[in-house]
């Protein structure tokens, strides 16, 4: 006999817990399914940038519902995620003059949308950025903007779901999932089933495995998130700070916690292995990551790293990720494939998919992430 | 066919004798090593411009400790030493390597790992205070620097090396106020059998032990350490115990010496994907190798205190065995009978160090004991309190989950003298086996590396 | 007062090196931690905590003995040797950002 409630979520991310926390809002009963630990994978190994800048300009109403949600996280978590609204800033480097018009015309775009940028350059952004290395050219600022500790996040998310009564299963891996009826059965590995008239996929990248049981594949890609982490020093610098660049190896990434401790994030991604639930840093990303970091910030060369990280993360080839319903099965959900940006954006896509379910609509945005445009013919 | 390329990790006892073996066998392996000079911990070897003799620095080891460095420093032209280089990963076949201005990836076809041990230590609340030090540490100081690590000093934990580096100290002209013995006389009795193995070793601690009382030392066995006194800016002034279930008891001292034998550095091991199993007679997980010291990863072989802690003088045989192992696999001729005979030697030196294990119990029960204001990890100021209500709140009870959430573990010193002590008080606390709570998985770089690590304009 | 007590090898050439700008006399051979400690009590502040830290383990694993210099470059003290003009910080210097511009 399979254990009943009006929703089972499969997958306990950031956006599975999160929407566990908002239906149980919406008074649905909810049934949240983890093959490992809350939060493990990519939720909690990214990199923690709270960050509304950089993000396609559809996306921008989403990213303020979630802003809103981490604003008075502690309060709705009862617990301190860490969360530090100090700002965020997006560098392009001196070759790549042509990114400054980039930034203005984004910037012109999302304060149609509320996101208020400021760019620097020159002495302007010295003064107020003195770390910066003499290869920078110019930045978008983003005041509030900020950064948090993903370690933290889903599993405080999961705890305040847990508490308004949502039934949270970990060590819990769905190997089946069937429409029977008017009920999604779906079956774990030990033999366990669980049945509800909604299902919503938040499996991250092993979310394809769920959509192509209902005829919907994705062309999901798994990578590895490349992160550093220094030793504690001084609290000296605000902001997350990233760079603009096509270059994937470029594209580096830090903020200071509260600790002190310097997060480092960026360059080139390593590989991952969703079937052994294991990811490794590539040890040449760590010395390429590095050297891309001195070259942002060189006074971050007298720091010693003590420890590396990687995850998995599921990766789309639009970079966008699979949200909405199923293309075909009524009372299907997703919610996956957030290509390493989700972190910002998951307390808002919670709520979304638990407005959704529960109302039937909403007025966020949502139609560039349908999974039909994946299919094929 | 090009020469395999053998590259050894650590130059201590293991690390000298598998070096000394692929010389024999015609290879010229490449010796990467942490440390100024060759010997390890235990055989570490004093500055160049020190004088004291051998048998002072060494007692009654004075002959094997000899024989390895002039076996190292006959080697020396024969094979690529690296002194004062950091294997900080391994991936794909190479180590990463980092000295103090370069990183490099060095491939290999066999990796030998010998990267010996530290102290295990057991939390006292107070620990943190400037003048503790782990036992190896006191010697350390004491062997290769001609210093004692206080003014009035006493050892406390358990193990023989409590009584061989207090003894060492009273022989050097050090105040040793006490030693305190956490474990009872009678499990060095149950442990006797054992212990026998190697008969030499049991001689030396039992005239240690009497040394020690000759010289006026306070030996106090099954004591409980309480506290170690002291304040933040002048550090430790003494330390509170019980003897027993007797009366609490006070000793002034400007520094405590502590450990409970020793604990394998495994995490290259662990970067290396070897896989490991939990040794219920340690309480500790150690890398699996079958006897001649393969890992489960082809290719990576594991010798010495690295991967077991059997003692020096098992280090040896095993270095030099593991080498014979790993130069038969790569098609070299070995001889079989001497292996044979090798893994003779380190099967004895197994039934001693099950001896130590009874004989110097790791007090397990001492950390779910801690109070909840000791201080459980020193790098992240992290305590037993701490950790405690991390737990209620949060139901975690693996070893990485709990660090996650706790930072326990998650400093510098990457939880080698928390992490055990840790998983026993998560056991303690969640009422579970302390196998189930699994153990901190490595990260790289094993130690500390500077961000300007390959920096060629630095 | 030391911490750390010279039991013997005295008898070796003596080196100055500078220590929050005050000179301290060492012995050629001396790590950075026993010239440190042959001289004052302690090695740097903990992070974490009130307390004033002088090391632990002495060979490189616990991590807890480590120092900066004026220039902001980090050395662990047990496994770095004394050296004639070192100049050494016992507290971690505050965040400076040369121009870049």
């Amino acid at each position: 006999m399979s254990a009943a409630s009006d929703v089972i979520i499969v997958g306990g991310g950031l956006m599975g817990s999160s929407a566990a926390l908002f239906l149980r809002g919406h008074g649905l009963s909810v049934t949240l399914l983890e093959t490992d630990l809350i939060g493990r994978q990519a939720s909690g190994t990214n990199f923690g940038n709270v960050r509304r800048q950089g993000r396609p300009i559809h996306q921008l109403p989403l990213a303020n519902r979630a802003i809103d949600i981490w604003r008075r996280s502690r309060e709705l978590l009862g617990a301190d995620v860490e969360y530090l609204q100090s700002g965020h800033i997006r560098v392009c480097y001196r070759e790549r003059p042509e990114l400054v018009g980039s930034m203005e015309d984004y910037a012109d775009k999302a304060r149609a949308e509320g996101l208020d940028l400021e760019l620097l350059s020159g002495n302007a952004l010295r003064d107020k950025f003195p770390f910066f290395g003499a290869d920078v050219l110019a930045g978008s600022y983003s005041a509030t903007d900020g950064h948090a500790n993903p370690r933290l996040a889903a599993p405080a998310f999961a705890r305040a779901a847990e508490r308004l009564g949502a039934v949270i299963h970990e060590h819990t891996k769905i190997v089946d999932a069937q429409k029977i009826g008017e009920d999604f059965v779906v079956s774990a590995a030990d033999g366990r089933t669980f049945r509800a008239p909604i299902l919503l996929v938040t499996a991250g990248a092993w979310g394809n495995a769920l959509s192509s049981q209902f005829g919907e594949p994705v062309p999901i890609v798994p990578r590895g998130p490349n992160m550093s982490v220094t030793e504690p020093v001084p609290y000296a610098i605000l902001p997350a700070v990233g760079v603009m660049t096509p270059v994937e190896e470029e594209t580096v990434y830090f903020r200071q916690v509260a600790r002190g401790n310097i997060v480092l994030g960026g360059s080139t991604r390593g590989p991952s292995f969703p079937d052994q639930y294991r990811a490794y840093v590539e040890p040449q990303n760590t010395v390429s990551q590095l050297k891309h970091i001195r070259r942002l910030a060189p006074a971050l060369g007298k720091l010693n790293i003590i420890r590396v990280w990687s995850g998995i993360e599921g990766y789309l080839p639009d970079s966008q990720p699979v949200m909405g319903p199923s293309a075909t099965t009524s009372g299907l959900y997703y919610a996956f494939g957030f290509s390493g940006s989700g972190f910002q954006i998951g307390p808002g896509v919670g709520e979304t998919m638990a407005e959704i379910i529960a109302k039937g609509a909403t007025d966020i945005p949502i139609a560039p992430y349908t999974i039909g445009r994946f299919a094929k013919g | 066919m090009a020469e395999p390329r053998i590259i050894i990790v650590g130059a201590g006892p293991a690390g000298t004798r598998a070096a000394e073996a692929c010389v024999q066998a015609g290879i010229r392996p490449i010796v990467l090593d942490e440390g100024r000079r060759d010997g390890g911990q235990i055989y570490r070897r004093q500055p160049d411009n020190f004088t004291r003799p051998y048998t002072k620095l060494y007692g009654t080891e004075a002959p094997r400790a000899q024989a390895l460095h002039e076996t190292f420093d006959g080697l020396n032209d024969r094979i690529d030493y690296c002194p004062e280089t950091l294997v900080w990963n391994i991936a794909d076949g190479h180590v990463r390597t980092a000295t103090r201005t370069m990183e490099s990836a060095l491939p290999f076809d066999a990796l030998l790992l010998c990267t010996g041990a530290t102290d295990r230590l057991m939390p006292v609340k107070g620990w943190q205070f400037a003048g503790s030090y782990s036992l190896g540490g006191a010697q350390v100081a004491l062997k290769s620097q001609a210093v004692s690590i206080g003014h009035k000093v006493v050892f406390m934990g358990s193990g023989p090396l409590l009584y061989l580096v207090a003894s060492q100290y009273v022989q050097a002209g050090a105040d040793v106020v006490a030693v305190l013995d956490t474990a009872p006389y009678s499990a060095r009795i149950k442990a006797l059998p054992d212990l026998l193995a190697v008969p030499s070793v049991l001689w030396n601690g039992v005239a240690l032990t009497l040394a020690l009382k000759r010289a006026g030392v306070m030996v106090r066995n099954s004591v409980k350490p309480l506290e170690i006194l002291g304040d933040a800016a002048d550090g430790v002034s003494g330390i509170r115990f019980r003897v027993g279930d007797g009366a609490e008891q006070m000793i002034a001292c400007d520094a405590v010496a502590m450990g409970h034998h020793l604990r394998p550095e495994t995490q290259l091991a662990d970067l290396a994907r070897c896989k490991f199993a939990f040794d219920p007679v340690t309480r500790q997980w150690l890398p699996e190798r079958d006897g001649d010291g393969r890992s489960s990863i082809a290719g990576v072989y594991l010798a010495g205190d690295g991967a077991k802690i059997l003692g020096a003088r098992s280090a040896e045989a095993s270095g030099r065995l593991t080498a014979l192992a790993a130069l038969g696999d790569l098609g070299l001729p070995v001889d079989k009978g001497e292996m044979a005979s090798l893994r003779g030697d380190v099967g004895t030196y197994a039934k001693f160090a099950r001896g130590l294990a009874t004989a110097f119990p790791w007090p397990a029960e001492q950390a779910g004991a801690l109070p909840d204001e000791a201080i459980l990890c020193r790098c992240e100021g992290v305590t037993a309190g701490d950790l405690r209500a991390v737990m209620r709140e949060t139901g975690a009870k693996e070893a990485n989950r709990a660090k996650a959430f706790s930072r326990v573990g998650m400093g510098r010193c990457q939880g080698r003298y928390c992490g055990l002590a840790a998983a026993e008080l998560i056991a303690a606390q969640a009422g579970i086996p302390v196998e189930r709570v699994g153990r901190l998985r490595g990260q790289a770089p094993v130690k500390p590396i500077n961000i300007s690590i390959g920096d060629t304009d630095a | 007062m030391s911490r750390f007590v010279r039991l013997g090898e005295t008898d070796r050439p003596g080196l100055t090196l500078h220590v929050d700008g005050a000179p301290v006399a060492a012995l050629e051979g001396d790590t950075l931690m026993v010239a440190l400690l042959s001289q004052g009590a302690t090695l740097r502040q903990s992070e974490f905590g009130p307390e004033k830290r002088a090391g632990f383990c002495l060979m490189g694993a616990c991590q807890d003995c480590w120092v900066w210099t004026e220039s902001g470059d980090r050395l662990r003290a047990c496994s770095t040797l004394a050296a004639p003009g070192q100049r050494i910080l016992t507290s971690q210097p505050e965040a400076t950002w040369p121009n870049h511009a």
